[in-house]
This record gives structure tokens, sequence and C-alpha cells, in this order.
């Protein structure tokens, strides 16, 4: 049943077709960086950007930085907002769980899907963003890297991190796609369910900037997203980035409870 | 004979609407089963309770002999269902959605796979489609492709919903002919339809369905059966009427209906008498006649409650 989900997602050109856009973006912004050579200073902008002119194999980390805040966002939420709506909709999950697919077992198989997209979409960006970075801009300084603190960072330290920071990324859009999953057991539509998800987001991005909203700032679930910064001062700071992953952990596990609970129990009338 | 399907006191609400309101199917091997009703009787959402799709709010449901939604994994493997229109993966070719949905539940060797996949796309006509997506099919394609979908595991029982659904009449034919292949062969057919045409063709054993009520389940024969009078046409009606009088039932034109259950003693008696006789049957109630009969106005219709 899993392979039958990863094989459908694979072959269907609208995720790749995704996947190229969201490369897009941080393709341009280095493209343009380097025609200019005006990088942002440090502190403005999205994070690692303003480094990556005299040292490219930061860029994948700026790669991630520019399309957390809302290209990988929308990605996600539209494959995992399709995920069961998007079959509803097409009136083939009536089929698939006749076959029997089974109704927990199709759910666990739309989330691993998902789960391989989101990881997918991530390590995309950031090989691509590694290509970039060493083609276009200067090679890493013989010293050694200058970490956020302003420590040196070998490169080896370099890569464990980054990898540190995918994985990071990965888990912070694994909360987004519990969210779209949810509501895709709830509607029939899939871009209700995406929407919803997107609303989600915005709502809590905005109520972030809001100082009157502080008391629930901590559990909003884009609170920690950019808190993979982190993983590169030294040494690492890992109050934030356990917090993010036991937040997005408590996301994940209720509204996975939740989409369960209702989808085992809900009358197929698409 | 043992029960293929049957539900007991099976009822469906949604919200104050009864959409089904306690039915006792009884559909026994080797039965083509018509299941009749008009739009919005409740007859999809039977279909869809079988199935495990949607659940009963009270009553319950056994499909070869088990409990259902509880052994769906073990029985729906050996059921093959059309469920209102069929439904595939655009993008993808016929054969590639064919082998998706055989390897996404029990009881479908992925060995013999493209072999099954192979031979129910020439079983239903399209042995020669290739790797067209399904975007590209008519939709007398797509309903051939949902009924190869169905046949796939080689089912014990098939549950179709308007299975001749967007066919031209050449492959209303080929269909009936390909159902009633499979029947002999030992399939039980549980046939959702609101085309009595097709049933009447089709079926042995008819179930009619009204408001959510089963109104009417029995032999199609039993229902059909000859009610004891002839039926004569001829051009001199009223020279009829005189002879026999009380025995004559109801008169339409030349169209006569006279009590007696044998055509051919109403035959010599009016030839006896003169009267020429044009046409003489056994008089039967259609099964249009005998559903009318059985269930109220369409169902369709909304009136307003005073």
């Amino acid at each position: 049943m899993i392979l039958v989900e990863l094989r459908k997602l694979f072959r269907r050109p609208r995720t790749w077709a995704t996947v190229a856009v969201l490369n897009a973006l941080p393709v341009l912004v280095a493209v343009l960086l380097v025609l200019t050579d005006l990088a942002p200073r440090p502190g403005e902008g999205p994070p690692f950007l303003s480094a990556v002119l005299s040292n490219g194999a930061l860029y994948p980390l700026a790669a991630l930085a520019i399309v957390l805040p809302l290209f990988l966002p929308i990605a996600v939420a539209v494959v995992a907002g399709d995920a069961v709506a998007g079959e509803a909709q097409a009136g083939t999950l009536r089929y698939l769980l006749a076959r029997p697919a089974g109704r927990t077992r199709l759910l666990v198989a739309k989330l691993v899907a998902v789960l391989a997209f989101v990881l997918l979409a991530v390590v995309v960006v950031a090989a691509v963003g590694y290509v970039v970075g060493i083609s276009l801009f200067d090679a890493q300084p013989v010293a050694g890297t200058t970490s956020v603190s302003g420590t040196s960072l070998s490169s080896g330290e370099i890569a464990g991190r980054t990898a540190m920071a995918i994985g990071y990324v990965g888990v912070s859009m694994l909360g987004v796609a519990a969210f779209a999953l949810f509501f895709s057991t709830l509607t029939d539509s899939p871009l209700g369910a995406t929407m919803g998800a997107l609303a989600v987001l915005v709502a809590s991005s905005l109520l972030f900037t809001l100082d009157a909203a502080s008391p629930i700032a901590p559990y909003l679930p884009t609170r920690y997203w950019l808190a993979f910064v982190d993983l590169f001062r030294d040494p690492i700071l890992w109050r934030d980035l356990t917090r993010g992953l036991a937040l997005q952990g408590v996301y994940v596990g209720v509204l996975l409870a939740a989409a369960w609970a209702n989808f085992t129990t809900k009358d197929i009338t698409s | 004979m043992s029960a293929v399907i049957a539900t007991r006191a099976l009822v469906k609400r949604f919200g104050r609407l009864r959409a089904v309101d306690g039915i006792d199917l009884d559909v026994r091997a080797g039965d083509v089963y018509g299941f009749l009703g008009a739009n919005g009787s409740g007859k999809t959402t039977t279909v869809r309770m079988l199935l495990g799709l949607v659940l009963p709010t009270s009553g319950e449901v056994e499909l070869l002999g088990e409990r259902m939604p509880r052994a769906g994994r073990r029985v729906l493997p050996r059921v093959g269902a059309l469920i209102e229109s069929p439904a595939h993966y655009g993008h993808l070719s016929g054969a590639e959605n064919l082998k998706l949905l055989d390897a996404a539940g029990p009881g479908g060797s992925w060995r013999t796979r493209g072999r099954r996949v192979a031979e129910v796309l020439e079983q239903v006509g399209l042995g020669g489609v290739g790797r067209r997506p399904v975007t590209a099919y008519s939709l007398g394609m797509r309903q051939r492709l949902g009924l190869a979908g169905a046949l796939l595991r080689r089912p014990d029982l098939l549950v179709l919903d308007e299975p001749t659904n967007g066919l031209d009449p050449q492959g209303i034919a080929e269909i009936r002919e390909l159902l009633l292949e499979l029947h002999r062969g030992g399939t039980t057919v549980f046939l959702s339809s609101h085309l009595l045409a097709e049933v009447e063709q089709l079926c042995s054993r008819v179930g009619v369905l009204d408001r959510g009520r089963l109104v009417l389940q029995d032999d199609l024969a039993t229902l059909t059966a000859p009610t004891g009078a002839t039926v004569v046409r001829t051009p001199e009606p009223d020279r009829v009427r005189a002879l026999l009088d009380a025995r004559v039932i109801a008169v339409d034109g030349d169209r006569l209906v006279v009590r007696g259950p044998d055509p051919a003693a109403v035959n010599a008696l009016l030839v006896g008498a003169g009267i020429p006789v044009t046409a003489l049957a056994l008089d039967r109630p259609s099964l249009e006649e005998v559903v009318l009969a059985a269930a109220a106005t369409s169902a369709d219709r909304v009136e307003a409650v005073r």
C-alpha cells in the first residue's frame, strides 16, 4: 500500500512541477546576488544570505531560509491537503476503500507518501542550493567558515549541521503536513484542505508578531521554525530547537490522531 | 441456498432524513438481483453500506456470510464493485490504473497481476487501448474500465451501480452478454438500477426500494406471472363485449382483457361466434406496472409539509 502511494505521488507530473517551482526562487535570488553583488547586510533579509557572497557552501541554508516562510509550506500543504480529499474529489477513494485498502492503512500510506515528499522537497532545495552556491559564489575560504557567533566552523562541522538543519526544517514541515492531512479527511475539496492549513500558518505568523498574543506565542506552530539558525551558533543553542521539535511532535501527534479518528468513522459519500 | 447479501433492519439516518429505513435484503447465491428504485430512494446509500463505505445507523449487513464492515478485509477481495460512476487517475493508462487498484488491497498476487489485467481488459473490450491515458477515454470506455476493475479478481459477487451508464446500445448489449456469461460461471450479480428494461432483461430476482423502504422483493417470474386473463385484439370489440359480457375486464380501443387463463379456449369461443381475432396473448403485468403499483411518487419530488 505504501509503495502504491509512493508510486502515485512520484508518477504524478504535479509533484515534480511543485519541486521545480520550489527551487526557482532561491536560484533567482542567487543569480540576482551574483549580478548585483548587493548582499543584504548581516541581520537583514533571510538568514545566511548576507554570508553567501563570501562562502557559497552556506547557500543551501540560505535557500531553505528563503523558501521556509511561504513556498515550502504551500508546497507541503498542497500535497498533504490533496492526500485524502483529492482521492475523494476524483471518486477514487470509494474504490480504494471497497478494494479494500483499509482506512487506517490508507491513511498511514498517505502519511508516508507526504513524509517522502517533505524530505524530497527539503533535500532537493538544499542540494540545488549547494550546487548553485558553489558554482556562483566564492568557494569556502581556507580559514574556515564563521559561525553566527563569530567563531570558525570546519567544513565537516558545516556539513553535519546542515544535515541537522535539513532534518529540523523537515520536522517543521511535518507539522504543516499534519494540519493539511487532518483537514483533508474533513472535506472532499483538496483546495479547502490546503487553504485551511495555510490559514492556520498565516494566523500563527500574524499572532507571533502581536505583543498581545505573547501568552500563546510559545504554542504557535510557526514559533520555532527559524530556530535552525541556532544550529550554527557556537556552541549550538539547543533551547529553541528542542522546544520546536517537542511542539511539532505534539501537533503532529494530536492532528494525526484526530485525522485517524475522523477518517475511520466517516461515511464515504464522495 | 446460502445468502450472499443479507441485511436485517438496516437503517441509515442523515440528520433527520431516514435515507434507508429498515430494509431486509435477501440475495442468494446464483441470483441476478435487480435493485430498483427511483433516484434518491436510497439505492446508492444501501450499496455503500453493503461495501462498508457508509456505516449503518442501526441494523446488520452480512456479505458472503460474514458481518460487514468488520470482516471487510476478508470479504471485500471476493467482491467486485462499480459504485455510481467509474473513477480513475486521469494521467495514467487504463492498465496502470488497474495495477495500482489491485496492489492497493489484499487478495491480488503481484505475480499474476500483469496477466489478469490484460485478460480483464480483453474481456471488457479494451484489449487494444494501449498506453493512452484515461483522460483521453470516452465515457463508455471509462465505464468499461470501471467494470474491468470490478472483474479483476474473479469475484464471487459483483455489486454494480448503473453499469451501462454512458454506453451506446451495442455496448449495453455487450455488457449484458458479459454479465450473463459471468453469471453462468457462478458469479452472483447485484445490479442497482433505475432502468426497468435493463433489470427485466437481466435479472432473476427483483427488490424495489421506495423512499428508503423495501416495498417489494420477489422472483421476477412470480411478479410477472400470468394474471389469469387473456389479451385479445380484434377489429370488432363491441361484438366481443356482447358475447362475453361480464368476462371482459377492460377495453382499450381494439384491445380487450378477458377473464380466462387459457388463450386457446378464449380464441375458440370468439372464432366460433365469427369474431375475427388479430392477436392473442396471456395477460402478464410488465415489471413497470408492478413497480409503479408498489412504489409511490418519484423521490425527487419534494412536497411542502403542511
